[in-house]
């Protein structure tokens, strides 16, 4: 297999997309992307795009041939990929892939999500699709909702009193609207950047015992990239950054979990260790990691799958401040999915892009990490606990 | 065999239905294909008794577009006392369940009944889970 270099990246702004369409927001990105790279769009050879409910939010299924068209890349294989939450990761992976296995030289992948367009009572309905339906669909379980189900199990698995708890999730979302404050490309750009605890705490309940504030919104945006073979990345950039591993990990219904425990899923652990085995690297190596902050209680849980902390040691490593920018691992300097926004099916693609602007030091003052992170990471998580996809980056080629 | 028709229609007479392995004994609920302990394939129907112990749950205050009516009310999860978990609804005060929310988890509870969405364009048809009252 060959090396995988990212040679280009582009993002649009996230939040609501008032005059653009799912098909421009990407044009937008994957433009930026194309000329970033300074490729041509003739160069491309093949579309892998992340994309989970456009039926429901624009009426338009099968989005990346049309994207293809648009960008006049057609009749070249343009595929979307669907992992919920997820999508653009696996869209990406996938692209490494082919470009490793030799099928193409230069890609294009990415994702977008509109999912402004359809209210927070359907959104709640479409994005509550990524549950288990047959079990979970009649149950009413919603995504804020399972991951209230995981905090309560946080809290009696470890001991941790509910309300100490809150303050320590509380924290999460302090630090991440601090960070997405900064972030000009952010739905909360210039917002609840001097958020207190209190705040999150006692702002509404959404499902127990998750407040408003510990939920990341529902957005509009795209995020594309542009990947080709290690050994052509040079002709493109003098700052190509590496893939180095990824993983994939699947699980099924919430209720077949090991011993019924939501913060210790498996698919999480499988597909990191596979992430950090391709790379030989070690969680202790990470210099920057951007990961799914769906909720705070979820950034916790994803830290510990990672391996960046014990189990039941997230609380207070973010207590102590080991995941603000400047700690032992910077931790969605971004502003994450609770301060940058999570257009679903853009937010893996979006995570790459900002661990690729922090490695070459393009990262907007207040976020870029110092000194310039060597490798990086991202973690993206679709549906509950249903498809989980790591991907592990670097500035050089260096494998252990 | 058991459908996953089957086990719902079980749920609304009241029955927890699931499948015995053969191969290692182990109770599997809902109903899948193979074994979910050992992935044995020799599978026949059994009843389980309905009573386990609550594993987690939430209050819903924001719902999914019909459930709008039912705000508040309670997912659950249930570790039965066969072995599987099952996702349910938990019959109980929403209040009084935020206020002594760590003291319930652990609690033993029975199934009681079912609740059945009427279902909307994109669900297939109305769908049940079981329900779950706390007997301690």
């Amino acid at each position: 297999m060959r090396d995988v270099a990212i040679i280009g990246v582009g993002h649009t702004k996230f939040g609501r997309a008032k005059t653009k369409k799912g098909l421009e927001l990407f044009s937008e990105a994957a433009l930026q992307a194309v000329d970033d790279a300074g490729v041509e769009l003739k160069d491309v050879e093949a579309l892998f795009q992340g994309s989970a409910l456009p039926g429901f939010e624009e009426g338009q299924v099968m989005p990346a041939a049309f994207s293809a068209g648009e960008l006049g890349l057609s009749p070249v294989p343009a595929t979307r990929y669907e992992g919920a939450c997820a999508s653009a990761s696996i869209a990406v992976r996938e692209a490494a892939m082919w470009v490793a296995a030799g099928e193409f030289d230069v890609v294009l992948a990415g994702g977008v999500e509109r999912a402004l367009t359809m209210g927070t009572l359907f959104a709640t309905r479409t994005f509550s699709m990524a549950c288990h339906a047959p079990t979970e669909g009649p149950a009413g379980l919603t995504f804020p909702g399972v991951f209230g189900m995981a905090a309560l199990q946080y809290s009696k698995n470890y001991g941790v009193p509910l309300e100490e708890l809150r303050e320590k999730m509380a924290l999460v979302s302090v630090k991440n609207h601090r960070q997405g404050a900064l972030n000009p490309l952010a739905q909360f750009y210039g917002k609840m950047g001097d958020l207190k605890v209190e705040e999150v705490v006692n702002s509404r309940f959404v499902a127990d015992p998750l407040t408003l504030l510990d939920c990341c919104p529902f957005s509009d945006g795209a995020a594309a990239l542009v990947l080709c073979s290690a050994e052509e990345a040079r002709k493109y950039t003098d700052e190509p950054v590496f893939v180095l591993g990824t993983g994939q990990g699947s699980g099924g219904a919430l209720s077949k979990m090991a011993g019924g425990d939501l913060t210790k899923p498996a698919s999480r652990v499988s597909s990191a260790r596979m992430a950090f085995k391709r790379a030989g690297l070690e969680p202790s190596e990470i210099d920057v990691l951007e990961l799914h902050d769906c909720f705070t209680i979820a950034e916790l849980i994803a830290l510990e799958g990672m391996g960046f902390f014990g189990w039941g040691e997230a609380a207070d490593a973010t207590a102590d401040g080991q995941t603000e920018r400047d700690g032992k691992i910077p931790v969605n300097a971004s502003g994450g999915l609770l301060g940058r926004g999570h257009p679903i099916g853009a937010t893996g693609a979006s995570q790459v892009y900002w661990v690729v602007k922090q490695m070459r030091g393009e990262a907007p003052k207040g976020i870029q990490i110092d000194p310039v992170p060597e490798y990086g990471m991202t973690d993206t998580l679709g549906g509950d606990f249903g498809t989980l996809c790591h991907l592990i980056l670097g500035r050089s080629k260096r494998r252990k | 065999m058991l459908t996953l028709s089957e086990y719902e229609e079980g749920l609304r007479s009241g029955k927890l239905l699931g499948l015995r392995c053969a191969s290692c004994g182990g109770v599997t609920c809902h109903p899948m294909p193979v074994c979910q302990w050992c992935g044995g394939r020799s599978l026949e129907r059994t009843k389980l008794s309905g009573a386990g112990e609550l594993t987690t749950f939430t209050v819903i205050r924001v719902p999914s577009e019909g459930f709008e009516g039912e705000v508040p009310y309670i997912p659950c999860l249930v570790k039965t006392e066969e072995g599987p978990c099952v996702v349910g609804r938990l019959d109980y005060d929403a209040e009084r369940a935020t206020q002594a929310a760590q003291e319930l988890l652990g609690k033993r509870v029975r199934m009681s009944g079912a609740y059945t969405y009427k279902g909307d364009k994109f669900s297939g048809g109305a769908h049940s889970c079981p329900v779950f009252e706390v007997t301690e």
